[in-house]
């Protein structure tokens, strides 16, 4: 790629991003409905924590507050990188709602720079809008971080960029497979992520191929690792396994996902599915 | 993108014999066999198409008759089934890439983000096409008051605007880009008689000022006479007869002071206006 190339698709990258935060400022009422349900959704998973000793739970037969903890990493980790998923699977859905595919896909740039773009405005709103309901979350339940290490958190949270990357993309992909039905397919993807990553709970308690399936979840190895650094102060030597496998499937699954949405997009060119009424 | 000079004395468009085909024949949908198998519709049966380049060539048909699946398969937005396209020398399916940086689009809809306002929609299109930095909103300011949009409709959401301010918008957001080929799908439908006429001197400034080709899908005869150097006559997929107006007049109108008009009923058997009456319905 020569300098100029590399320019022009920086410029459509930072096009993007632009692009994706006038977006969230003009819904801003929206962007606050669905901020407020995700606040509302975490708060719950920390009530029903906190009422476990009224359901004949009593103390000393677990530790409640470490349950509540281990439920609360859950959710508000399981609320950025369903958000992000989200995001990122929808951009095409979006597009040919708002009726300007045709004109992205027209664009001369690459399909890896419109790809990472909306993924990287997606991962910095995730950010933004977990961080307020994490500050929420921990002045509400006080919550002891005193053994976190973040440092580890951290760096178990950007390996797990990469993949969640590559699941996006994947699940881009149905809306362009099919019009009608691939936004309610990209639903029952990020459902199943939810029962086989072990959001609320470890997936040793999940039925033989629905465990194999959450030890292939890139996110089962993400809550894992940032729940054991938050909790339990792990090391970053102690989570480089985590690590390791997180950069794998990333280098897997991204290009793999990029790969797929070429041929679904070929697909649809030869079928006629870019339009707005597919 | 400009063209280079090489690229001259290339057709700006060349179309062979492409034919194109909506809903596979003869596959039975393999999970769901008991579902009927649509009867696939022929949109383009063997088209061929030479657009010189610095030329405003029409392409005038009724509703279906694929005038907007040939703009798309220019578009690098659907693939042919057969035959060939090229931009500028460029395949539309294999250097698809190089095709995109002379193009640019305006459809029949002014298809834009609703929510943001015409300068979001505006520099978002700029970044994709290499500019987007410092100059592009005098730039912009310049195009739209030279539509005669007032500049306080710049920030408001697009879905303020009036379906012909929008259209306006679509058109700078094309200009904006500068490309050499400039495809119209009937750009002025839908428009007031002023707007009308202020986004016909605009095409044609773009010809004199830019020396850039363009090609107009239009359902509008007097826009066809009054604006394209060459018009082609397209009707259920097939080019029906490609001339200068004056020479489709004169070959098929019938009488020697006959119109477009004439000669496209003549070579179609229907009226354009009787098409939009039940476009309208």
């Amino acid at each position: 790629m020569t300098g100029n190339t590399l320019r022009w698709e920086l410029n459509a990258f930072v096009g993007f991003i632009e692009r994706q935060k006038n977006l969230y400022r003009r819904y801003w009422a929206w962007e606050a409905v669905w901020l407020l349900y995700n606040l509302v959704s975490v708060l719950s998973i920390g009530y029903l924590a906190a009422g476990l000793s009224t359901l004949g739970l009593e103390q000393g037969q677990a530790n409640l507050h470490q349950t509540q903890l281990y439920l609360l990493v859950g959710a508000l980790l399981w609320t950025y990188l369903s958000l992000v998923f989200f995001e990122i699977a929808f951009a095409i859905t979006w597009e040919r709602w708002e009726g300007t595919i045709e004109y992205t896909f027209m664009a001369p740039i690459k399909r890896l720079t419109h790809l990472l773009g909306v993924s990287a405005a997606s991962l910095l709103y995730g950010m933004a809008r977990t961080a307020i309901i994490g500050i929420g979350v921990v002045l509400l339940f006080r919550i002891d971080l005193s053994h976190a290490n973040w440092l580890t958190a951290l760096a178990i949270f950007a390996a797990a960029t990469l993949p969640l990357l590559g699941l996006g993309i994947f699940t881009s992909i149905l809306p362009l497979l099919s019009p009608e039905k691939g936004e309610q397919m990209a639903f029952a993807v990020q459902g199943v992520l939810l029962l086989i990553s072990g959001v609320y709970y470890p997936i040793t308690v999940l039925p033989g191929p629905l465990h194999l399936a959450g030890i292939l979840s890139p996110l089962t190895y993400t809550l894992d690792g940032i729940r054991e650094s938050l909790l339990h102060g792990l090391s970053l030597a102690g989570a480089l396994p985590d690590i390791g496998i997180l950069l794998l499937m990333g280098v897997i699954l991204v290009p793999a996902s990029v790969y797929f949405f070429r041929r679904a997009e070929i697909r649809a060119k030869r079928l006629g599915l870019l339009k707005r009424s597919g | 993108m400009a063209i280079h000079k090489s690229e001259l004395n290339t057709a700006a468009v060349e179309v062979e014999s492409i034919s194109k085909r909506f809903g596979e024949a003869g596959r039975p949908n393999r999970l769901m066999p008991w579902r009927k198998v649509k009867k696939p519709k022929l949109a383009l049966d063997q088209v061929s198409l030479h657009v010189e380049t610095g030329r405003i060539t029409g392409i005038l048909g009724a509703n279906g008759s694929g005038k907007s699946t040939l703009i798309r398969i220019l578009a690098t937005l659907l693939t042919p089934d057969e035959g060939s396209a090229s931009v500028f020398g460029y395949d539309v399916v294999s250097q698809a890439d190089a095709v995109r940086r002379h193009i640019n689009r305006v459809s029949v809809e002014a298809s834009f983000f609703k929510e943001m306002s015409p300068w979001e929609n505006m520099l978002y299109a700029g970044r994709l096409y290499g500019s987007g930095g410092d100059g592009t909103r005098d730039r912009v300011e310049a195009m739209l008051e030279r539509l005669g949009l007032p500049l306080d409709t710049l920030d408001k959401p697009m879905k303020q605007l009036s379906r012909g301010q929008q259209q306006k918008v679509a058109i700078a957001r094309s200009f904006l880009t500068s490309p050499s080929l400039l495809l119209m799908d009937e750009p002025t439908t839908g428009l007031d008689p002023r707007s009308k006429r202020e986004v016909q001197e605009l095409v044609r400034s773009i010809r004199r000022d830019r020396a850039a080709t363009v090609l107009l899908c239009t359902h509008d005869l007097q826009e066809a006479e009054v604006l394209c150097d060459r018009v082609v006559v397209i009707d259920q997929g097939r080019v029906l007869a490609d001339g200068t107006p004056t020479e489709l007049i004169r070959m098929h109108a019938g009488k020697t002071d006959g119109s477009l008009e004439d000669a496209f009923m003549a070579l179609t058997g229907k009226r354009l206006e009787e098409d939009e009456e039940e476009k309208e319905e």
